[in-house]
């Protein structure tokens, strides 16, 4: 058994057999993707960038009921509300640390009305914290670019919630 | 007098000529040769490697070097300034003057002296004193145990080339490397020597620091052996002559094995094609080698690798030189006899 272990190591099967191996693999398809230039699909469920959205009339979902600001376990979202002319309860504030949140999809599931939802973007980096504190104006920006992807997604993902 | 000047300063423009002749290729060498070896080792492992910067990544380099030209130089305050700032000069130096004598066709080489592989042999033992040199100014433990690991390494490993290459000169009788390659006319050495050549690719791989024989700057242990220190213009230094003695080896074993800028065969097709070609396509096969290596065998422990060194390769080619030479011996088959 010695010898044989012997000549197995003297004639580098070993090495010989892992760049077979090696070489093998080589020419496989590769298991990365082109990342800025070409993009891996996510899910519906994707819960990335936070976005608050309208109805189609241009009116805002969110009725101000705090459930978000409540269920929040990282305590991420602040809310200020009042009632406005019409009787109608809004939101004066609505605003989201993305330095605090851990995008575990609470809020979107406690909203009773689909105003904050999780979109499929996560590239929003940027230069100065400041940035990632967003308020009311930045998230329903955000509805507005994202509307139609999120759209569907719920529509996609509807029929498991 | 106006004709002293005029001789001395072609002269001059010559040897700067000479000089740019064997740093600019090399210079693009070392910069495909960083892009290579980081393709081949992303194929290995399914990914794409450097694809951003200019079409396939093949910027990646330049750019790379770019950045670190702007980078601050930082002299640790502990440091021997002097001497950490000449070493990786040195280093590069040296692995650039090792290429003097390598001949890329018939009579394409900057000097044809006639202990061309004792040249080189000597140049590239030196190189260890870069390397030590960086480790000691740098009043650092790890770039010190990251230098005594290499001088200890290069220095074993070069006993094992230093038998090898005997026994090719036993085969050629001659240390010119020209004369060298012009002996595997009708076989390339790597048939008859086979094991030799793989005694020399592997100890080619430790005298270079190359995976899996990376101990000195294996960065689990030591974060990055000898370099640890440095940062900027000095690191880009030690990095492409580290690189530069890469392609020196791969240019070696192409001489020494591969019949150099010889073809294959020499029929009319092939040997149509100029000399440096085939030379090139050799390093640049030998190189593929190297990096493919570095994909698939994990670093040695420290034992391991100076057991390798010394108990293994040091008694086969010390084998092979008295093998050699016996055989050569009683068939009159030594060249020169």
């Amino acid at each position: 058994m010695k010898i044989i272990n012997f000549f197995k190591s003297f004639l580098l099967l070993d090495f010989l057999k892992a760049f077979y191996l090696a070489q093998k693999y080589f020419f496989r398809k590769k298991a990365t993707i082109n990342y800025p230039f070409e993009k891996g699909k996510l899910s519906p469920r994707f819960r990335g960038e936070h976005a608050l959205r309208r109805y189609p009339s241009g009116e805002e979902r969110c009725i101000g009921c705090k459930l978000c600001e409540a269920v929040c376990p990282a305590q991420a979202i602040t809310i200020e509300t009042q009632p406005r002319d019409d009787g109608t309860r809004r939101t004066l504030r609505y605003d989201i640390d993305m330095v605090k949140c851990i995008y575990c999809g609470l809020c979107e599931e406690s909203c009773p009305v689909d105003a904050i939802v999780q979109g499929p973007n996560f590239e929003f980096t940027t230069e100065t914290r400041k940035e990632l504190y967003y308020t009311k104006e930045k998230l329903l920006e955000n509805g507005d670019r994202w509307e139609t992807v999120i759209a569907e997604n719920l529509e996609a993902d509807a029929k498991y919630r | 007098m106006i004709n002293l000047v005029q001789t001395y300063f072609i002269e001059v423009m010559t040897i700067i000529l000479y000089c740019l002749l064997i740093f600019v290729p090399l210079l693009l060498g070392v910069v495909m040769a960083l892009y290579a070896d980081r393709k081949i080792w992303a194929a290995v492992q399914k990914r794409r490697g450097p694809n951003v910067v200019g079409p396939y990544g093949l910027f990646q380099v330049p750019a790379d070097g770019l950045k670190f030209i702007f980078k601050e130089i930082i002299l640790p305050d502990g440091s021997d300034k002097t001497v950490f700032l000449i070493a990786p000069i040195i280093t590069l130096a040296l692995s650039i003057a090792a290429w003097a004598v390598v001949p890329v066709q018939a009579g394409v080489v900057l000097a044809n002296i006639n202990v061309g592989i004792l040249y080189i042999f000597a140049i590239s033992s030196l190189g260890v004193y870069g390397i030590l040199m960086a480790g000691w100014s740098s009043n650092s433990k790890y770039p010190f145990f990251g230098a005594l690991r290499s001088a200890a390494q290069m220095v074993s490993y070069e006993v094992s080339i230093g038998f090898v290459i005997i026994t090719v000169l036993l085969c050629v009788g001659s240390l010119n490397l020209t004369e060298i390659v012009m002996a595997q006319k009708t076989m390339w050495f790597f048939i008859p020597l086979f094991p030799m050549f793989i005694v020399f690719f592997i100890s080619a791989l430790a005298e270079t620091n190359r995976p899996p024989f990376d101990l000195p700057e294996a960065e689990s242990e030591l974060v990055a052996g000898y370099q640890t220190e440095y940062s900027g213009m000095p690191f880009v230094l030690f990095m492409f002559g580290e690189y530069i003695n890469i392609l020196l080896m791969c240019a070696m074993t192409t001489i020494l094995f591969l019949g150099g800028w010889l073809p294959p065969i020499d029929i009319y097709p092939l040997n149509a094609v100029p000399g440096f070609v085939w030379f090139l396509l050799k390093v640049t096969f030998v190189f593929y080698l190297f990096a493919m290596v570095k994909a698939f065998v994990p670093r040695y422990r420290y034992d391991q690798l100076m057991r390798l060194g010394w108990k293994v390769f040091l008694p086969l080619s010390l084998f092979a030189v008295v093998a050699t030479s016996s055989i050569l011996f009683f068939f009159n088959l030594a060249p020169g006899m």
